[in-house]
């Protein structure tokens, strides 16, 4: 969520019984203006917390130009000091997965993680085992575990953003908000990066949409069908949580053009959704 | 067509030469032609476009005039539309703050001076923990805290609570569930004995439900569940959906919904009467599963610094382990400084019973299950099963009381606390914060004599290396296999035979053994069967006949 909106959106996703005490909210309304300027962002987004075992990550996005694409993701320990994360390749995005333990808390630390799977082969049922080793660090993975929950569960309403003709993507300066029916449904709000099932679609069911507003994934189009939880807290501030990152929550108040998504969890993907809902 | 404009177009028309005034003139001609299906004419509607431009002077009016352009469109479509007003649909917001409202109000007749002599209320301090919450970073958001204050009190108004604390949140796909924790002052908890009785009845119906179930599963006898009061069932806990909606009591645990939840991995909806589909079959709802979790979360979770609690020294220890079970605040107690706390484990005790694996805080032998107890012919043939086994079973011993959490079992190599200090910058008024790392969502924060614990999270377990399904049950006999049911084999063409013969040649050497009156007597008996035959024939037909008649 925007950082100069922080301090009265962090109330709206508390919800999910996390905050962020009146020391670190103050800490990162100086900082973050600082690292604004120091790297010449045009916003500075707060992203989340990810809490590891001795000490916790705060995750701050800063934007240039683009909105979605050339995204620089930072992390703290106190929100003062703010540290570059490495980029990411696929290859790496993939291993993350693998980890299963929490985060440490240290981002020198390395993983070193090898598992063996066995792999059957048709009828003849032959076993051939696979030996995967992982072997990465603590930095390395927080930034892949930053790339994934952006890819898979960042949530804008309908409207919020629009692609330029040139292809950029910007605010939305005349966004008003959902109404009050138009956020009661999932069909409302979008996946806020590169889309996937929009290129797969058919002419007859793309040919309702506003390619200007519509160039981002709906969230009713996830499997397995049942990944978010929509509710209304409060009566009137729709709250959107993923239950696929448990931790990450999204908020709209209706009819005003707030909205903004947090992650606070321990950074561990539910990979055992099916057998929960 | 305009006037205006068939008068512009005819002076156009008119002059010979086109000068520029005139190429402007039809211009304008031409962007006062209305649309003919809008009605809407170019030239109002730039000239509208530019009045809201000039109005609002928005920044970088350029980007968005397209939208500029349309919402001006649509104001003049909303104003001409209808004189017809929609009817406001009643929104869940005004529903809910309809029913908060009840929260706000003075009760008629309560005198606020009269509230403060009341010396004892059960009443928590909400307000202070919700800042002592917010320094550890856990919280709902101070409004929100407030609301379920005032929750808090119309449940202690209603109902003879002997003690009361906000327990937490739990988290579902479809709505929440606040809860509380209370324990009823001693004999009045009456009202809701007929509630009790109703809900014997229907476990009842249920073990009838379950009784295929059961017969699969011979060796595990009915664990019985504790007494309100005791062990797991020691605090009865209130739900609601949102502060200010009716509070909901949750029905008693049983050890059976405990070590079913135990294997089980799944979200809450927010529905307590939503049946839980899962493998294995839990027993009961979701108001039953929510129990269950709080059972379960309460004892790892509980904890309090070390001294705080004291076992009760009661006069005559003639029951040891009722003795070990109750615990009193010391009053000695100072604190612990709280460096110490956030740097060891040790100095954080359990104040809550462990549930042991049979699914109960204390131990029960089931061989020696009183035969009053037992109901069933069913359970009886089991006993007598378990009583002639040899070997008595191992009790079940956990943890005691007040065993201070570093010695807590690790999960997947993860340590399952972490302590810290709310602040580093100011540590003199910082206060320790504990977290579960197993129950992700349990906290627990102390500073000087003042502790509590808080659950906002899932219900869920952290799973580790990975949640594994139970494998299902195998496949259930429907009968025991036994000489009486087993299919003989079949007998030959040639052993009848042989059978037949040798049948033959007994009757032969009897006939020609007996003498001819009996013969005779066989005769007489014959001819009875065909006169009996003949009888049983005449009366169907005189039935026949009388149906015939009837129709």
């Amino acid at each position: 969520m925007d950082s100069d909106s922080l301090r009265y959106s962090l109330d709206l996703v508390s919800g999910c019984g996390l905050t962020l005490s009146c020391e670190q909210r103050a800490a990162l309304q100086t900082s973050l203006l600082i690292l604004k300027r120091n790297y010449k962002f045009s916003r500075v987004l707060f992203w989340g917390k990810i809490l590891g075992l001795r000490s916790d990550y705060f995750i701050a996005h800063g934007i240039t130009e683009d909105e979605m694409r050339n995204r620089k993701t930072l992390y703290s320990f106190n929100c003062v000091d703010w540290h570059l994360l490495p980029p990411v390749t696929e290859a790496q995005l993939a291993e993350v997965s693998l980890l299963k333990e929490h985060f440490k808390g240290d981002p020198s630390y390395e993983y070193e993680h090898t598992e063996t799977r066995g792999l059957d082969e048709g009828d003849e049922a032959v076993v051939e085992e696979i030996t995967v080793s992982v072997k990465m660090t603590e930095e390395t993975r927080l930034a892949a575990t930053v790339f994934n929950i952006d890819r898979e569960v960042s949530v804008v309403p309908r409207g919020a953003f629009i692609k330029t003709p040139s292809g950029r993507v910007q605010v939305n300066r005349c966004f008003e908000g959902l109404s009050e029916s138009e956020a009661r449904k999932l069909s409302s709000y979008l996946h806020f990066s590169e889309p996937q099932h929009l290129k797969k679609k058919t002419i007859l069911e793309t040919a309702d949409l506003n390619p200007s507003i519509d160039f981002l994934d709906n969230l009713s189009e996830d499997t397995p069908k049942g990944s978010w939880s929509l509710q209304f807290e409060r009566g009137s501030i729709s709250v959107l949580r993923s239950l696929l990152w448990l931790g990450l929550t999204f908020f709209h108040v209706p009819m005003t053009p707030q909205h903004g998504y947090i992650y606070m969890g321990d950074g561990m993907k539910n990979h055992y959704l099916p057998f929960m809902l | 067509m305009d006037p205006q404009v068939q008068e512009l177009q005819e002076e156009a028309r008119g002059a010979g030469e086109v000068t520029m005034e005139l190429a402007a003139k039809s211009f304008k001609a031409f962007m006062l032609k209305r649309s003919s299906k809008s009605n809407l004419n170019l030239y109002d509607h730039l000239a509208r476009l530019l009045t809201k431009v000039m109005d609002e002077r928005p920044r970088d009016a350029v980007d968005i005039f397209e939208d500029m352009s349309q919402e001006v469109k649509r104001a003049e479509l909303q104003d001409t539309q209808s004189t017809v007003r929609d009817a406001t649909p009643i929104s869940t917001a005004a529903a809910l703050a309809e029913q908060q409202r009840a929260l706000f109000s003075q009760r008629v007749g309560e005198d606020p001076a009269q509230e403060e002599d009341l010396v004892e209320t059960p009443l928590p301090n909400v307000p202070e923990l919700t800042f002592y919450l917010e320094q550890a970073g856990v919280g709902l958001g101070k409004e929100e805290m407030h609301r379920i204050f005032l929750a808090l009190k119309q449940l202690v108004d209603t109902q003879p609570l002997q003690r009361c604390r906000f327990w937490g949140k739990i988290l579902g796909t479809e709505s929440n569930y606040f809860v509380a924790e209370g324990e009823f002052r001693e004999g009045e908890d009456e009202e809701d004995e007929a509630a009790e009785e109703e809900e014997r009845k229907a476990e009842h119906d249920m073990d009838a439900a379950n009784r295929l179930h059961k017969l699969a599963d011979k060796s595990l006898p009915v664990v019985p569940k504790e007494d309100k009061g005791t062990g797991a069932n020691k605090c009865s806990y209130f739900v609601c959906r949102e502060p200010g909606m009716p509070w909901v009591r949750l029905p008693s645990v049983t050890p059976a919904q405990i070590i079913a939840a135990r294997q089980i991995c799944k979200f809450f909806t927010g529905r307590l009467d939503a049946p839980i589909a899962s493998s294995p079959p839990f027993p009961g709802n979701e108001a039953n599963y929510l129990r269950a979790q709080i059972a379960r979360i309460s004892a790892s979770t509980q904890v309090s610094p070390l001294g705080f609690y004291q076992f009760a020294e009661e006069e005559g220890e003639e029951d040891e382990e009722a003795a070990r079970g109750t615990l009193e605040e010391n009053p000695d107690f100072e604190g612990i400084p709280v460096s110490e706390m956030a740097e060891s484990l040790s100095t954080w005790v359990h104040h809550v019973p462990h549930i042991l694996e049979q699914g109960r805080c204390i131990w029960v032998n089931l061989a020696e299950k009183p035969e009053e107890d037992l109901e069933d012919e069913e359970e009886g043939e089991e006993e007598k099963e378990k009583e002639e086994e040899p070997d008595e079973p191992e009790p079940e011993v956990g943890p005691p009381l007040l065993t201070p959490v570093s010695e807590d079992a690790e999960i997947n190599k993860t340590p399952p606390w972490t302590s810290k200090m709310s602040s580093t910058l100011v540590s003199q008024f910082a206060i320790a914060v504990l977290r579960s790392n197993l129950w992700p969502g349990a906290y627990s924060f102390a500073f000087k004599k003042k502790f509590e614990n808080i659950y906002v999270g899932w219900g869920l377990k952290f799973t580790g290396e990975g949640y594994n399904p139970p494998a299902p049950p195998p496949t259930q006999q429907a009968y025991p296999s036994g000489p009486e049911i087993t299919e003989d084999l079949e007998v030959g063409l040639k052993e009848k035979q042989g059978v037949k013969s040798t049948l033959e040649e007994q009757r032969e050497e009897e006939e020609s053994e007996e003498a001819e009156g009996e013969e005779e007597e066989e005769k007489e008996e014959e001819g009875e069967e065909e006169e009996e035959e003949g009888a049983g024939e005449a009366e169907e037909e005189e039935r026949e006949e009388n149906e015939e008649d009837e129709d």
